[in-house]
């Protein structure tokens, strides 16, 4: 087998590194995705409304939850990027838990003020730091307040299309209008989309869905007009905490890999890279994340397989089963031997 | 909603307000309805963003695809029998076989054109061939089986060019085991765990439900001097769908859970109850005309009922986070991370 072979092998599943090539772009350029970072997500949804006026995606429902948070709800024909909001009685990193003051007096407290060395007056320097509560690791804050409670942090997200290497979508699209790009992105062509509605359940991540009254597919296009004049998507551009990074994709696992180190370092042990291994199920997602709980708290699948991985194995069955029918009608037709 | 009050006191009633743990919401775990069979895995708690699907549920209207799903299975069945009657020397059979194979095709053909969003543009579903897509592998089938059946029955109804006639016969009886079973592909072809998961029984379920519908309308509508092979052929087919289908949900895993729950389950036990009865007719009815029909229409709803209750199974797994999470997550328990 040339090395040519092994680049284009593994079409169904199974780690690609030149997806572009594999889809018959010889000169490609390389493989543009998005990463994620949900640490410094402040769930400000500038990502959503960015994308919203810059695709033109038509009002998707203006419902209150009463959840959370989040209006939005979930991906779809009308949303293509979706901030999560998740609340958790978990402290988050070095977050300094137990600082309720409900049982402090203010005016009392400001009647003491600069009567005694507690409570120095105005102008006074602020006074030395109390002792670390119990068990707290030198130098760091305990995530537990002297009482033994945790608070609560908050998870924001900010979902996308994953842009998979081996895009389900894509396999099962009937007519070619979803199409693999240049950049190795995966986008819908709505004047070929007819819709049949067959990428809808294929997605793994439920991205992709159908738009009613119009009848044909959507999802996010990492920005396919923006890309081809050098330019970074929308929703990119509008964050204020750069959470959603662009880039080649090369670069941005690398960056994420140092940025979970970091986290870890700094004491967030939950930090883990979301759909960045290229051993995955659907071979390593174009837009990948960096999630501080497991995905299934996010709405992300924990270990999504592409459909078209057993595509060969069913045709296989389903070539046996027609024979079989074939074979019973005759079985039908054979006269008993008398 | 109306669980609770807002009073002077704050809110009173069982909505926990302020004081609800958060994200410690498990996701809804119905309790299997009373019948017999065991839960295969044990009742698993898990985590979900707010109770809400992983996955975006099929768009497919159930009348449109689950009809298709059944008249393409009639029409592809038929077909055999058609040829079957006419090798044989069984006109009575053969006719009433191509004439439903054809008209079950031309409606599966207006069906699946109905779903589209965009149905004008149904001919851009032969703008390519993808092995890859089950639905563009279709597309081609039916654009070389629907002609081929509706000439078998034209010829058939003119009396003429028999030669012609038959030719389409033989031809539309070599395509059609696949257009009986390939439907098990589009389906399974998905992320939908209660289809996905079952790709290996699937096509044998459908082909047993084709031949069952197929010998139903022989049945219904053959002489019953005539009608033998539709009999033997009902029979064999009911063992081959009941027993692949039970195959299917022993193995299955956790998705199983969505075909023994609110409307799948019960169009799916009446699918059992009227393909075995239709059978057990067939099989002892001798040539009664009445039982024949009345075993015939047992048959042929049986079918239906099977494909309706697959059809809404799916959409019910694709709707509930557990069965998307929880396989998943055992899954990489068992791989070890």
């Amino acid at each position: 087998m040339s090395e040519g072979d092994e680049v284009r092998g593994n079409l169904l599943y199974g780690p690609q590194p030149d997806v572009a090539g594999a889809s018959g772009y010889p000169d490609a350029p390389p493989r543009m995705g998005f990463f994620t970072d949900t640490s410094v997500c402040i769930g400000c949804k500038a990502c959503e409304v960015a994308c919203k006026e810059w695709n033109a995606i038509p009002e998707d429902g203006l419902e209150l939850t009463g959840m959370s948070y989040d209006n939005t709800q979930s991906l779809g024909a009308d949303t293509w990027r979706h901030v999560a909001f998740i609340e958790q009685r978990k402290p988050f990193g070095g977050q300094e838990p137990g600082v309720a003051h409900e049982d402090v007096d203010v005016f009392a407290a400001a009647a003491r003020l600069g009567t005694d060395a507690a409570s120095p007056g105005p102008g006074a320097t602020a006074p030395p730091p109390g002792p670390a509560p119990e068990g707290a690791p030198a130098g760091q804050i305990s995530p537990l307040s002297p009482d033994g409670r945790t608070e609560l942090r908050w998870l924001m997200a900010s979902d996308v299309c994953k842009h998979c290497t081996h895009a389900a979508c894509l396999d099962v699209c009937p007519t070619g209008a979803l199409f693999r790009t240049e950049f190795g992105t995966v986008v819908v062509q709505e004047d070929v989309c007819n819709g049949c509605g067959y990428c809808v359940p294929a997605c793994p991540y439920g991205v992709i869905d159908q738009r009613k009254d119009d009848g044909r597919v959507w999802k996010c296009t990492l920005c396919y007009d923006r890309l081809g004049v050098g330019m970074e998507p929308a929703c990119a551009k509008s964050c204020p905490t750069d959470s959603i990074q662009f880039g080649p994709l090369e670069e941005l696992r690398e960056r994420a890999r140092d940025r979970v180190a970091q986290l870890r370092a700094a004491g967030v042990t939950d930090a883990r890279l979301y759909g960045e291994n290229p051993e995955d199920g659907v071979g390593g997602d174009g837009a990948f994340f960096l999630l501080l709980d497991d995905p299934e708290v996010y709405g992300l699948p924990p270990d999504p397989v592409v459909t078209t991985r057993d595509l060969p194995d069913m045709w296989r069955h389903a070539a046996l089963a027609a024979a079989s029918l074939a074979a019973l009608a005759l079985g039908g037709f054979l006269r008993r031997p008398r | 909603m109306s669980e609770s009050d807002v009073t002077r006191h704050g809110v009173q009633g069982t909505r926990p307000g302020r004081e609800a743990p958060t994200g410690t919401r498990a996701g809804r775990r119905r309790r299997r309805r009373g019948r017999g069979e065991q839960p295969m895995v044990p009742d698993a708690t898990f985590s979900s963003y707010y109770g809400k699907p992983v996955l975006n549920k099929p768009t497919w209207k159930p009348l449109d695809i689950a009809g298709y799903l059944y008249l393409g299975g009639l029409a592809g069945a038929s077909s055999l029998l058609a040829a079957g009657g006419q090798v044989t020397g069984r006109p009575g059979l053969a006719a009433p076989a191509k004439l439903g194979a054809a008209g079950a095709i031309s409606l599966s053909l207006a069906a699946l054109v109905h779903d589209l969003g965009r149905p004008a543009r149904f001919l851009n579903m032969l703008r390519v061939l993808k092995p890859t897509s089950p639905m563009s592998v279709g597309s081609w089938l039916l654009a070389g089986y629907a002609p081929l059946t509706l000439t078998a029955a034209a010829t058939e109804v003119a009396g003429r060019w028999r030669l012609l006639g038959s030719a389409a016969t033989a031809a539309s009886a070599v395509l059609g085991p696949a257009v009986a079973t390939y439907t098990a592909v589009l389906l399974s072809d998905t992320a939908v765990p209660a289809w996905h998961e079952g790709y290996r029984e699937l096509p044998f379920v459908f082909a047993g439900s084709a031949a069952t519908a197929a010998s139903g309308l022989a049945l219904a509508a053959a002489p019953t001097a005539e009608a033998g092979p539709a009999r033997r052929t009902a029979v064999l087919g009911a063992a081959l769908e009941l027993g692949a289908f039970r195959t299917m949900k022993r193995r299955m895993g956790l998705p199983a859970e969505s075909f023994d729950q609110g409307r799948p389950h019960l169009l799916l036990r009446a699918a059992e109850l009227l393909t075995a009865g239709g059978a057990a007719l067939a099989l002892f009815g001798g040539r009664d005309r009445r039982l024949a029909l009345a075993s015939g229409a047992a048959l042929l709803t049986g079918s239906a009922a099977l494909r309706f209750g697959v059809f809404h199974a799916g959409v019910a797994s694709a709707e509930d986070p557990a069965y998307t999470v929880v396989p998943q997550r055992e899954r990489l328990a068992a791989r070890g991370r």
